[in-house]
């Protein structure tokens, strides 16, 4: 079976200013099905980057990134926006609940771009809720919850249209120690038992240590270590 | 959840800027409908004249009588159904502050003529039969408390002297466009005292009013009574009676022009407030649209997201707006003399407008905030920092 993650001949720059700043040059990377993967750099290395054309939220300048067996960065901003919803569960480091929804409906949101039914979509975000934990919770707004909440909160919005792959940035990084514990946790258990494919970011080592292999990046470049 | 409650809890995440935003478009479709309303007040004669009416006049100026032997000739002319006419009196009434139209009519023939006052029949007969009676407008016997067989006494300037007039008759207005502030009495019993207080005056009349078979030929008519009287003493000017209704407003085109203008800069003062409320919020959640972006919403999902709730505030103004409207006019037709202006009612046009407006307005604010909000990376709303 090919890998689910297929990066070919990755490049990547920015222009500010009129000034081209190069991000990734010519990456090459395989992921496997059902693994548990961390990207580790220093800032500006290009890992949030990389995460990004994996989760098709940007484009690369040259090569190919290839997702079960979908050339994502060929395809139009219409079509990629339906990938998405389709194929990727995003955590973000600051969780970007949308405030005037409630957790429900936060994790609701993708499930109205589906034909579901209001009934089918409520089962699916139960179910999503009370992976994380939260089921208890769902009437509460980002506001009434801790940091570490909303992050489950944003974990379950990520996994309710049960995505192929589930990519963080560094989803840990706003967390004190219990709480980015109980997140790592739910991570491995989504790659454990609902063999999903995990690709974090992360600058956390602890974090890192959870994943099966880490892959450094260093100016740009997959580097054998830091 | 379904969209449209987000848009509504969009729309209410700031609870007072938007209910600023709906009292700002509220008060301004209040102006706009104010203005509007004086605006076809004003031209009200114009709206209400007919197309088969024609208004013959001296030709140097509305001024100038014509004499009383042009009624045969005008009326033997083929097409010409019916002819009346009428002198300007005005004179004083109670005291100078007391205005409205006082002419001296052909009672034989005025309200065939005028077909939107309406009179009883028995009204009408004794109207024409009793010289020194008169018919009032049904605005003008409330106003004045005047009922059947009351005596009014006018103070003659144009024509001195004091004049009395029994009540004989009081019109209705046949709509809420027809004037019902206006006093007729007799000609002839103008004329006769003319005759014989002021010879020099007797014969004349103000002006002809010309009903026409068929309204497609009025211009025809027009040209053929004006070449009747050409090179006379009293050469005429024929025109429809909009256009006479048009010429008079002429010397107040300027105001009005002035207020059509300031109408539809109301609108776009609305815009601005709806489009600086709109630029702000698309601006604070532009992580939000990143996010939903991420999630897999599209362009077509955004610009629903933002139209709707641009829509939303500016109909919710809109509708405060009407609903402040409605009892407003009213408040203001009770208390603006109603002989200065005879029909101030809120149009339907003016209703159309100012919600067409407002919908106009919603969508038009919500174009920049929708552009921004698409041409934003994912990655670049991710970096925004409001």
């Amino acid at each position: 079976m090919p890998p689910v993650i297929q990066i070919q001949n990755v490049s990547k720059s920015y222009t500010r200013d009129s000034f081209e700043i190069p991000v990734l040059n010519n990456i090459n990377m395989e992921i496997e099905e059902g693994e548990f993967q961390a990207l580790m750099g220093p800032s500006g290395s290009g890992k949030t980057t990389l995460l990004n054309l994996i989760a098709g939220i940007d484009k690369p300048n040259k090569g190919k990134v290839i997702v079960a067996g979908t050339d994502i960065s060929a395809l139009n901003e219409s079509a990629l926006a339906k990938w998405r919803a389709n194929n990727v569960g995003f955590i973000f480091q600051f969780y970007n609940l949308i405030p005037v929804l409630t957790a429900f409906e936060n994790v609701e949101l993708p499930l109205l771009l589906t034909k579901l039914s209001k009934a089918e979509r409520k089962k699916h975000v139960e179910t999503a809720l009370e992976i994380v934990g939260l089921k208890d919770r769902m009437k509460h707004y980002p506001k009434q919850l801790s940091g570490g909440q909303e992050q489950r909160v944003a974990i379950a919005r990520a996994i309710v249209t049960d995505p192929l792959i589930i990519v963080g940035d560094e989803p840990t990084g706003d967390l004190d120690k219990n709480s980015a514990e109980e997140i790592l946790l739910l991570l491995e258990r989504l790659n454990k038992e609902f063999k999903k494919t995990v690709l974090i970011v992360t600058h956390d080592p602890h974090a890192a240590d959870r994943a099966h292999q880490i892959k450094y990046i260093d100016k740009g470049d997959l580097v054998e270590a830091l | 959840m379904r969209v449209f409650k987000l848009i509504f809890k969009n729309a209410l995440r700031h609870k007072l800027r938007t209910l600023l935003t709906i009292l700002g478009i509220a008060i301004a479709v209040v102006a706009f409908g104010i203005l509007r309303t004086v605006v076809t007040a004003w031209n009200a004669g114009v709206d209400a004249s007919s197309a088969n009416r024609l208004i013959s006049r001296q030709a140097v100026s509305f001024i100038f009588p014509l004499p009383y032997n042009y009624r045969d000739k005008i009326s033997r002319v083929p097409g010409v159904e019916q002819v009346a006419f009428a002198n300007w009196f005005q004179g004083v009434y109670i005291d100078k502050n007391q205005f409205f139209p006082r002419l001296a009519v052909d009672a034989e023939t005025m309200f065939d003529v005028y077909p939107e006052f309406i009179l009883t029949k028995n009204e009408l007969e004794t109207f024409k039969k009793e010289k020194n009676s008169c018919v009032v407008g049904a605005d003008i016997a409330k106003q004045y408390k005047l009922k059947l067989g009351d005596i009014m006494t006018i103070e003659g300037d144009i024509y001195p002297g004091q004049w009395q007039f029994v009540i004989r008759g009081i019109y209705k207005p046949r709509d809420n466009t027809t004037d019902g502030t206006g006093m007729y009495f007799h000609w002839d019993y103008l004329n006769d005292r003319l005759e014989a207080d002021d010879p020099l005056r007797a014969g004349d009349v103000g002006w002809y009013i010309i009903k026409i078979k068929d309204p497609a030929r009025s211009a025809e008519i027009s040209e053929q009574i004006d070449a009747m009287f050409k090179n006379s003493n009293a050469e005429t000017k024929t025109e429809t009676e909009r256009a006479f209704q048009q010429g008079f407003l002429a010397s107040t085109s300027a105001i009005i022009t002035a207020m059509n203008v300031l109408s539809f800069v109301i609108i776009g003062i609305i815009m601005l407030v709806l489009g600086n409320t709109m630029i702000m919020s698309a601006r604070e959640r532009t992580r939000e649209y990143a996010v939903m972006k991420t999630l897999g919403f599209s362009a077509k999902h955004l610009t629903g997201l933002i139209l709707g709730e641009s829509l939303f505030i500016s109909f919710l103004g809109s509708c405060a707006g009407l609903l402040l409207l409605f009892p407003l006019i009213d408040g203001f037709s009770t208390v603006i003399p109603k002989n200065f202006f005879p029909i101030f009612t809120l149009e339907p046009i003016t209703i159309v407008l100012a919600v067409s407006a407002a919908i106009m307005i919603g969508i038009i604010s919500s174009i920049f905030p929708i552009q921004k909000a698409l041409r934003t990376k994912i990655v670049d709303g991710f970096r925004f920092v409001g």
